[in-house]
Order: structure tokens, then C-alpha cells, then sequence
């Protein structure tokens, strides 16, 4: 086909103009977070005993880890849906959240016997956590790879692996309120597996279903 | 980028196409035009390619703009996604010269025993898109691109409505991306 021959076609078809694609996105976002959100409660719903766990710093600690991956991973997916979007710093963000844990679990190492070390580390809740986490990431995942897709990204892999991630957080963010062990230690085990595998089920999917 | 229209601003042009000006989009499309192909032949010698791919590297980076317009954020520069999206058209041609589908010699004649006479695409180009495209889609693309005929027109000779003609061309467009993606013309 002649180029000037294209254009025409092109110009002819000038009125079929999509949404913008942050718009895409947050929408899809948001419906893959409240879907997420509704599974969770009908599944397990919050601790009984959430009021008070509230108020201890271990389990404030989780929601610092899941929400400190959630932010950076969020916002890598979405800034690589334009072709000259850049990841930038948010990079480096991701860093915080392992950084984070693995000092926490070397406080708790520290103040606790080390008889209890094992008990803390295994928890009673691993296989609820890594069931959990990746079930409630499959809607935001869907729905952000999808979004994804109408975009047009440069790095499919790293655009996937970063809705991956950012799924998984927010699912693990849910979970936590629902998680009775609180230990970083168990934090940095169960849940960096669920995580984890997520993430790369993202990348996976994302180095197909991006590419352009 | 060096172009016969360098004064054309083309964030402004195409923040006016994505307004519903047709003539901007066009001025725009055409003002692109001598600008990325020169950014790809220069890309193409640099990696030591042939400058047979670049036309093909100009259209595909043409339809992508087109199907992606939505993601150009009308905030910021236009350029920076205009060259993004050239370069990474650029890289993945070259890179699937290799493993390039072509179509068997059977389906071209066969299809060509089917079309009018005057048509000055290449001819595999041809047998590609009508087997792609069907015969009605095929149609439509070709009054409205080739013959240069008003969506109007092309509707009540194949007596569709107008929308329907819309469609069928975005349909079109959008298979047409897929199918240079996956190497199946020339």
C-alpha cells in the first residue's frame, strides 16, 4: 500500500479515538481493587480481632511492606503504558519495602527468645497466605494487564512484571488484615513467596500480551 | 527531524485532530511523514540494514500512532512519543527479518484473478490483505484509501450505513497492524 494511500485510510478513520489511557487504566485499576476487595471480604473478611491488632506495631508494619511495594509498582505499570514513559527512580522505590523488612526481621530476631524464632517464622497461616495472595490478585491483575495492553508500552516484561507486583501487593495489603501472624519474619516468608510468584506470572504474561 | 513542513507544530495539530479536525490530522500525518522516514533510513544505515524495509517501517509507525493516539498525553510534548514509537517500530522490523511469512505464490494468483484492474499496490501486498481482510472489508479500505471516495459514498454503493463503514475500516486498520506485527506483507 502506497503511504499517501494509508494516510487517507488514517484520516478517514480519524473519529475512532479511544480513552486516554491513564483513564483506561485508573479505571480498570479500580475495578480490579474493588472486585479484589469484595472476594476478600466474602472469603475471609478482617481478623476478629482487628481493632486492637491495630494498634501494635507489627501489624502496622505489614501494611507499611505491601503498601510501600503497591505505590512504586503502580506507578511503574502505569508510566511505562506510553511508549516514551520511563520508569525513572521508582526503580529504586521498590527498594524500600525488602530494605524495610529484612531490618525488621533483624529487630525481631534480636528481641525475641530464639525458641520462638521458628514458631514465628512458620506461623499458623502459610498455606491461607500463599493461596490467598495470588487468588486476590487475579482480578487487579487481569484487569491491569488488560488495561496494559490498550496502551503501548516499550518493555512488555517490565510492564508486566510490575502489574504483577502491584497486584500482589494489594492483595497481600487485603490479606494482611485478615493474617493473624504478624511477625516480619513470617511477613518476609510467606508472603514474599506468594508475592513473588505473582510478579513473575506478571512478567510472563506481560512479555506476550504487551508487545507491540 | 528535518522536514518540508519543519514550522508545523505538531502538538498543536494533533491536539486539534483529537478535537475532530480531519484537515489537521491530515496536515499532521502528511507533515510526519518525510520526518520519520528520514529518522528511520537513518536508523536503518546505522544498523547496517537494507533501505528496502524503510517505507514499511514509515507505515507501520504511521497506523501505531494512529491506533495509539490515546496514549499520547496532550500535556506534554509530542515529539519524545512520535520518535519512542519510530524507534521501537525500527528495532522490531529489523529484528524479525529473519523469520518472515511469505505468502505462497498459489493465494496471489488466485486472488489477483479476483481484482480489477488499476490496482497499483504490490501485489503480495495485495493477495495479503484481501485474504486478511475479506473481499467486503478489503473493498471498503480500497474505495476509501485508493479511490479516495467519501465514507457517504462507499456506504450507499455497498449498501451499508455509514457507521458501518467506520467500523469495518477501524477493523480494518487494526488487522492491518496486526498483520504487518507479524510479518505477513512482503
Amino acid at each position: 500500500m502506497k503511504t499517501e494511500h494509508l494516510i487517507t485510510a488514517l484520516v478517514a478513520d480519524r473519529s475512532s479515538i479511544e480513552r486516554p489511557i491513564s483513564r483506561t487504566i485508573a479505571l480498570y485499576t479500580a475495578g480490579g481493587a474493588l472486585l479484589s476487595g469484595l472476594l476478600f471480604f466474602w472469603l475471609i473478611g478482617l481478623r476478629p480481632d482487628f481493632a486492637t491488632a491495630s494498634e501494635t506495631l507489627r501489624f502496622q508494619f505489614k501494611f507499611v511492606v505491601t503498601i510501600a511495594l503497591l505505590i512504586p509498582a503502580f506507578v511503574i505499570a502505569w508510566r511505562l503504558s506510553t511508549p516514551e514513559g520511563q520508569q525513572g527512580g521508582w526503580l529504586w522505590a521498590l527498594l524500600i519495602a525488602p530494605t524495610a523488612l529484612a531490618a525488621a526481621c533483624v529487630v525481631d530476631l534480636a528481641v525475641l527468645d530464639p525458641a520462638e524464632w521458628k514458631a514465628k517464622l512458620v506461623g499458623s497461616n502459610s498455606i491461607i497466605c500463599v493461596t490467598v495472595i495470588p487468588l486476590l490478585s487475579l482480578p487487579p491483575l487481569t484487569a491491569l494487564l488488560f488495561a496494559l495492553s490498550q496502551g503501548l508500552t516499550t518493555r512488555p516484561t517490565l510492564a508486566g512484571l510490575a502489574a504483577g507486583l502491584a497486584s500482589a501487593a494489594l492483595a497481600a495489603t487485603l490479606y494482611a488484615s485478615n493474617c493473624t501472624d504478624d511477625s516480619p519474619l513470617f511477613v518476609a516468608t510467606w508472603y514474599t513467596m506468594a508475592i513473588a510468584a505473582v510478579t513473575m506470572v506478571g512478567a510472563i504474561i506481560g512479555s506476550y500480551v504487551l508487545r507491540w | 527531524m528535518d522536514s518540508p513542513n519543519r514550522n508545523d507544530d505538531w502538538d498543536e495539530l494533533m491536539r486539534a485532530s483529537l478535537g475532530g479536525d480531519d484537515a489537521a490530522y491530515r496536515r499532521l500525518l502528511n507533515s510526519l511523514t518525510p520526518s520519520l522516514r528520514a529518522v528511520t533510513r537513518r536508523g536503518c544505515m546505522r544498523m547496517g540494514a537494507e533501505l528496502n524495509d524503510v517505507e514499511d517501517v514509515v507505515q507501520e509507525t504511521l497506523l501505531t500512532i494512529h491506533l495509539k493516539r490515546h496514549t499520547w498525553n496532550v500535556g506534554l510534548p509530542i515529539k519524545p512519543w512520535i520518535l519512542a514509537i519510530a524507534r521501537n517500530k525500527l528495532v522490531d522490523v529489523l529484528r524479525r527479518r529473519g523469520r518472515r511469512i511469505h505468502i505462497p505464490i498459489e493465494d496471489v494468483i488466485e486472488t489477483l484473478e479476483a481484482l480489477p484492474a488499476n490496482y497499483d499496490l504490490d501485489y503480495r501486498d495485495i493477495a495479503g490483505l484481501m485474504k486478511q481482510l475479506g473481499p467486503r472489508d478489503f473493498d471498503v479500505v480500497h474505495s476509501i484509501a485508493v479511490e479516495e471516495r467519501p465514507v457517504r459514498d462507499v456506504a450507499e454503493r455497498l449498501g451499508m450505513s455509514e457507521g458501518a463503514v467506520r467500523v469495518a475500516l477501524h477493523r480494518s486498520l487494526k488487522k492491518l497492524a496486526a498483520i504487518y506485527r507479524r510479518g505477513e506483507i512482503k
